[in-house]
């Protein structure tokens, strides 16, 4: 058996250009994670506090108001599932357009490629609820304003999505047709849609499930829904009510959570 | 294929090569059942020398991989005693059966390699039941234990493969690493199951001779599951027929004839 | 999915869902009274509306600043606590790993972790422990601990046990087991999902603020209040700013360890 090399036989698992990147990436972590420890204002005592306080408000929170379902939770609710479903549809219409516009594949000039895609990351980047604290000043408190922002940030989401999508798609069929003549319309009908609408459904319901959380916090800024009791409830230090509405959210979140994934199970 | 009338102990004119004293691994009436009231094995009784390579042939589901997997308690057998080391396996706590493990290389049908490890951290998966979990993970082997890898990796014919991802390498290769994983161990016990079923015929007999060679040249015992009945022959020195949850034949190679064979696959066709 | 599926619902369940979708639309957008008057009054409005938001007022830089500055510090904070916590909780929800008893509970806390919004979160923990950036933390790290829990624990049910197997058979110890047999094959996952968390808690921090959670969200709702919307314009084009640069970072990070 000849010797090999010390060289050889010494072990380094990664090469020094690696070894280099990894340190500073986690010199970098630890380094945020210490800078933000020592500069964010946060007193040492009410973090010693924190478990004993949230342990009281756990207690006062018990037993929870059943009776607070029937009265005004229910409607609240389901205000709130409205918001969350018609604002998703409203966000698919919308999103659509501009995820074609978006997919370098589809549509060939790069300005409208840019444009689109700097539309979808301002959608995606501002939240349902600050859309929501517009729409209110805009069109006032209420219904509309929680769904429109709920479509509006949804765009954001579903149409960067959608062109990804449609930009890993077959060209073949597009191809085929094109060389056929067909017309601009009917190449997306018949020639891209069909390959990305499995997928585009996932999306739509992945994205509806998400929607269905984020509506449920708009009545906290007036937009409308369930926001609105927990907000009235919280405000009037109603604790048992309060759990009411937190228990009625956890149920629709987990009921929505499960027909999604049924309802994908079905489609994929 | 239970109540065919065979026996559990050697046919009488078959010569058993069990030493008198001074088993490496003694089964003694090893029984499992998945489901209940339909053993898998049932009454097996082996002992098997401390040198040699003993292979265990059979049809498929009669229960060889189940055998094998009972003796490092990879599945828990239902009854019976594993006698190894001075030791019975079956009743051990898991702290002991760790350690006891830790004897006992292991060679797999599909190598079951890490894939995203690189070869020699692989091979030093051997070691892993002699240093701590914190050193593991920080890669920090004795520096006897890494050179060790080395040599054994070029033992193995893979020499300047150490940095290699394991999923970069072929199937023989991979079975080689394999090979190395259960000898870093030092084991005084080597089982294979179906070592050679993933690969073609020439690696097929390429590794056989690797496992034979090394385990003779170290002094390990070695039980080997083979589906292929002229591999086994070539190289095992203890052939063990299993038929039906049971053994049927155990004995040198030269003493399965065809008649054994008949009884433990069944049928004619497939001799031709 | 490859292959072209057809253009149209053939089936008649289908045909029926759709159209009863569609009269439900209709229910709910005269049930929530989104009528297109409504709508274009609305509009007129929000044309002059649009108009007081720019030009983006910046004179009140340092106010931003402070507040971009606590939303980052609670971001990364929250993610760095919302792996630590939610690496065991996943591992005991796996179920090719753990037996029942053991990942129901861990899978409930999960489910419960996520399935609130991380603003009433805050919200409770506001109450609880008071206006601050505590808050904040401790309810983008709960969101965390749901989100980072369930993708961990997906990862870790894919595995190929047979690597794990072998692990064993070398009498290596259960830490070991996990580090050599579970982690090598999830790591890389692991990466992509933890810089995906920090990007929605980043997201997230700019939020809470609104209740009183601490960071940039705050500062956004107090200038709402006060009818200062050019500094509401400053204050959203920085938040889009920050996540932008949030995203190319965690991208880059991700390149590193995609090795």
């Amino acid at each position: 058996m000849t010797p090999a090399s010390v060289a050889e036989r010494e072990w380094r698992r990664f090469t020094p250009v690696e070894r280099g990147a990894r340190f500073a990436v986690y010199f970098t972590i630890v380094a945020a994670i210490v800078a933000s420890i020592r500069t964010v204002e946060v007193i040492p005592e009410f973090v010693a506090d924190a478990p004993e306080q949230i342990a009281d408000l756990l207690r006062r929170m018990w037993p929870p108001d059943l009776a607070y379902y029937p009265q005004e939770i229910n409607s609240a609710l389901m205000d709130s599932m409205h918001i969350a479903t018609v604002g998703t549809v409203l966000a698919i219409v919308m999103a659509l357009p501009f995820g074609f516009l978006a997919a370098r594949n589809v549509t060939p000039f790069a300005w409208a490629n840019w444009l689109a895609r700097l539309i979808l990351i301002s959608a995606r980047s501002v939240n349902t609820l600050v859309f929501a604290l517009f729409f209110v000043a805009v069109f006032g408190p209420g219904a509309l304003a929680g769904t429109l922002a709920i479509a509006f940030h949804s765009i954001g989401f579903l149409g960067r999505l959608f062109s990804e999508a449609l930009e890993v798609a077959n060209p073949g069929p597009v191809e085929a047709l094109r060389a056929a003549g067909a017309p601009w319309p009917s190449v997306i009908v018949y020639g891209y849609w069909p390959q990305v609408a499995p997928a585009f459904w996932a999306l739509v319901l992945f994205r509806w499930d998400i929607n269905v959380r984020e509506s449920i916090v708009l009545g906290l800024v007036g937009a409308g829904g369930i926001g609105v009791v927990l907000d009235t409830a919280m405000n009037l230090f109603q604790w048992t009510r309060v759990a009411m509405v937190l228990i009625a959210i956890l149920a629709v979140v987990v009921v929505a959570e499960v027909a999604v994934t049924y309802i994908r199970k079905k489609i994929i | 294929m239970t109540g065919t009338g065979f026996s559990a102990a050697p046919r009488p004119g078959a010569v058993s090569v069990s030493p008198p004293g001074g088993a490496a691994l003694a089964i003694r009436h090893l029984r499992k059942e998945y489901v209940r009231g339909k053993p898998v094995l049932e009454d097996i009784n082996l002992e098997i020398a401390p040198n040699g390579i003993t292979a265990i042939i059979g049809p498929s589901g009669t229960g060889k991989s189940t055998l094998i997997r009972c003796i490092n308690r990879l599945v828990e057998p239902t009854a019976g005693a594993i006698l190894f080391e001075g030791r019975d396996l079956t009743g051990l706590p898991r702290q002991e059966l760790r350690a006891v493990r830790r004897l006992i290389g292991m060679v797999f049908q599909e190598y079951n390699l890490v894939e995203r490890l690189s070869v020699i951290e692989n091979v030093l998966c051997g070691r892993l039941g002699y240093v701590s979990p914190l050193m593991a993970w920080l890669r920090r082997f004795p520096p006897a234990d890494i050179g060790e890898a080395f040599d054994l990796l070029e033992t193995v014919g893979l020499a300047g493969f150490a940095h290699q991802r394991a999923d970069a390498l072929s199937g023989g290769q991979r079975q080689r690493v394999g090979i190395a994983r259960a000898l870093m161990q030092r084991p005084k016990l080597l089982l294979a199951d179906e070592p050679t079923s993933s690969l073609d015929p020439k690696t097929s007999v390429e590794i056989m001779t690797l496992m034979r060679d090394l385990a003779l040249a170290r002094g390990i015992p070695a039980i080997v599951n083979i589906h292929n009945v002229e591999l086994a022959r070539r190289f095992a020195n203890r052939m063990v027929g299993l038929s039906g949850g049971r053994v049927v034949f155990d004995g040198p190679p030269e003493a399965l004839t065809d008649h054994y064979l008949m009884q433990i696959y069944g049928g004619e066709n497939w001799l031709e | 999915m490859a292959g072209v599926s057809a253009v149209r619902p053939a089936s008649w369940p289908l045909r029926l869902a759709s159209i009863g979708f569609a009269l439900y639309l209709a229910y709910a957008l005269s049930h929530l009274e989104l009528t297109p008057a409504r709508f274009l009054a609305g509009l007129e409005f929000g044309q002059k509306f649009l108009a007081k938001l720019f030009p983006p007022d910046f004179h009140r830089w340092e106010l931003l600043l402070k507040g971009l500055k606590e939303s980052l510090e609670m971001a990364i904070l929250a993610s760095a606590l919302g792996v630590v916590a939610s690496l065991p909780v996943s591992l005991l929800g796996a179920r090719n790993l753990m037996p029942a008893w053991v990942t129901w509970p861990a899978r409930m806390l999960m489910v419960v972790c996520r399935s609130f919004h991380p603003v009433i979160v805050a919200i409770l923990f506001v109450k609880a422990v008071g206006f601050g950036a505590l808050a904040g933390i401790l309810a983008l790290t709960v969101a965390s601990l749901g989100f980072l829990g369930k993708l961990f624990t997906e990862a870790i049910e894919e595995i190929s046990l047979k690597q794990v197997e072998a692990v064993r058979s070398t009498g290596a110890p259960f830490m070991s087991v996990i580090t050599y047999g579970v982690l090598p094959q999830v790591y890389t996952r692991f990466i992509g999902f933890a810089s995906y968390e920090l990007d929605a808690n980043l997201r997230n921090s700019t939020l809470v603020g609104i209740v009183g959670a601490g960071g940039i969200g705050g500062t956004l709702f107090a200038a709402f209040q006060r009818f200062d919307y050019d500094f509401v314009c400053a204050i959203i084009l920085s938040i889009i700013a920050l996540i932008i640069a949030g995203e190319v970072l965690t991208n880059a990070v991700k390149r590193v360890f995609r090795a």
